[in-house]
């Protein structure tokens, strides 16, 4: 009997939380799916039925044309920088090196502030000015005499989100570094021992035994960097404000709805930027439930 | 490569040395941009010159932070009001969660678990304009309690996974002896798993306070100029031109101070949270 009435009073505590979701995830994207096929712009709700023109009409917009070229080549850099640098530290703090722990701690310090923080410092580091108001990291090449380094940073023309992802690797390379060691510990020595009797130098050991078995981890890594990839937002409004040519989705929809008043655009963008989220994320989340489930 | 013998079984050591260059390099690149922070914010405003940036502060000054800190003063005071509830309630609800979730199967339980994992990824653009209509209709618009809500209603997912991850792996037994001693629901769960779970709350908290303290976009969009919290202020503060570069930087490294004292002192938690919520960007 008791287990019963356990059973009942146990379901009214998680069902708040279950509704909760369910509305302010699910029924919340119903309601911008909404918006996003009605004729709403200006203040007052409008749910005049607009078809999917307003999808229609991004797609062929100019400026969400460079959104979507700066996500493609911000994502390019940024998740395959962070996995080389995360790779690449992960191996070499796998070596067993004195003050290990030191170094893990300092590639992973970035983690724990804001994209915002990091922002408004790269704003100076990056500095695009030259001749006499030269700053940051072009002065210091310019005093190292490094000056074929010397470059316009955010500033150049058609590639300037190239830099974004320069701070981007910044902050997120110490975890994927974490998570690379995290595979590294997994793999038992007696494999390496064994290749390396077989006549293996480190170099073919790393090559075809132990990338192949970072696989799992190189996927999880390029799915949760290709998911951050795609909402940047506050990195890019920290480093450079509300400029066109670093323009993302995540931006031009803080705009066009909040200053803007496009709000059917607005929630245009948002429901693609969710559909991206998911062509990416849904069949991860499946097969790793799924696995699990066998386990 | 070929000379590096592993590590492991120590031979040939001589080129091991080799491996800390790029390890410094490495180091180097990390460092720059706190050594500006520090090396700016202890200047003089005397010292401070765009040309000499690069250089160490002649002393201890406080200048700096002293002009950041009157700036960001009411923001760092909203972002303690924010980040204090937001966490304290998150993590309870996720642990009442948690330990419902890992202790009965429900009808439709398979179905829950996707449902909330999908509520950790979406991009919160797919949901922001319903979010400020919601607020503005129930009177949170523009302060910090709705802002409140919002992280705990978006945190739900994340602290109720990673509590009923660690629930699932307490014995059943323990709480079945309590069962049987008499105990009802609510008393097991207060007397058995809450003090087992410490560690666990530990990382849920500290992951919550993380993420309130460093978001932007909720706050950027539900909060009004009085009740912007420091991440808000701060950007507001970088792209003015009237507030100084220097000043900017020590407003940054004030506004980082809080979450790099916690990844300090409770790195391994905070790690933990990383690799537990490994999912969540």
């Amino acid at each position: 009997m008791r287990y019963n009435k356990d059973r009942v009073f146990a379901f009214a505590l998680v069902a708040p939380s279950i509704l909760a979701v369910f509305i302010f995830v699910y029924g919340f994207i119903a309601w911008s799916g909404r918006v996003s096929l009605s004729q709403w712009v200006g203040l007052l709700p409008n749910y005049e039925w607009a078809g999917f023109s307003n999808y229609a009409k991004l797609l062929q917009d100019p400026r969400f044309q460079i959104d979507i070229r700066n996500t493609v080549i911000f994502t390019v850099l940024f998740v395959g920088g962070s996995l080389l640098l995360g790779l690449g530290l992960a191996i070499l703090l796998d070596q067993g090196l004195r003050g290990e722990s030191f170094f893990r701690s300092l590639f992973l310090f970035p983690m724990a502030i804001s994209f915002i923080v990091t922002g408004v410092v790269w704003r100076w580091l990056m500095n695009p000015a030259q001749g006499s108001r030269i700053s940051g990291l072009n002065l210091l090449f310019d005093q190292m005499g490094l000056d074929f380094l010397i470059n316009k940073w955010h500033t150049t023309p058609q590639w300037g989100i190239a830099a974004i992802a320069i701070p981007a690797i910044w902050q997120m390379s110490g975890y994927t570094m974490a998570l690379y060691l995290g595979g590294l510990r997994a793999i038992p020595e007696s494999l390496r021992e064994a290749s390396r009797v077989d006549g293996a130098n480190e170099f073919q050991i790393y090559r075809y035994q132990i990338l192949p078995l970072l696989r799992p981890i190189t996927l999880s890594a390029m799915i949760i960097l290709g998911h951050i990839s795609l909402k940047v937002f506050d990195l890019i409004v920290a480093v450079a404000g509300k400029q066109v040519a670093l323009d993302v989705p995540a931006i031009y929809m803080w705009t066009t709805t909040f200053d803007g008043n496009f709000y059917n655009r607005g929630a245009a963008i948002g429901m693609m930027l969710l559909f991206s989220v998911a062509i990416l994320v849904i069949p991860y989340l499946w097969y790793t439930l799924r696995t699990e489930a066998e386990v | 490569m070929t000379t590096i013998t592993s590590p492991r079984n120590g031979r040939k050591m001589s080129t091991r040395w080799l491996l800390y260059v790029p390890l410094l390099l490495a180091t180097v690149f990390y460092l720059v941009p706190l050594y500006l922070m520090l090396s700016t914010g202890f200047k003089s405003f005397a010292e401070v010159d765009l040309q000499t940036m690069w250089r160490l502060p002649s002393g201890l000054h406080f200048d700096n932070f002293t002009a950041a800190f009157e700036q960001l003063a009411p923001a760092l005071w909203n972002s303690i009001r924010l980040v204090i509830p937001a966490a304290f309630i998150s993590s309870m609800l996720g642990s009442l969660n948690g330990f419902v979730l890992a202790r009965w199967k429900f009808k439709g339980a398979d179905f829950i678990f996707p449902f909330l994992l999908f509520g950790m990824f979406i991009p919160y653009q797919s949901i922001l304009i319903p979010l400020v209509e919601f607020m503005r209709d129930i009177n949170l618009y523009g302060g910090v309690p709705g802002l409140v809500l919002t992280h705990v209603i978006y945190g739900i997912p994340i602290t109720t996974l990673t509590f009923r991850n660690y629930y699932a792996t307490i014995p059943k037994e323990l709480i079945e002896s309590a069962r049987i001693d008499g105990a009802g629901l609510l008393e097991t769960y207060f007397h058995i798993l809450l003090p087992l779970s410490i560690p666990s709350f530990v990382v849920v908290l500290i992951w919550q306070f993380t993420a309130a303290w460093n978001d932007f976009l909720f706050a950027v969009v539900l909060t009004s100029p009085g009740n912007w919290p420091i991440t808000v202020a701060l950007n507001n503060m970088a792209g003015s031109q009237i507030i100084e570069w220097n000043v900017q930087m020590a407003g940054a490294f004030l506004a980082a101070v809080p979450t790099l004292l916690v990844y300090i002192f409770l790195g391994r938690y905070f790690l933990r949270g990383l690799m537990a919520g490994a999912l969540k960007g």
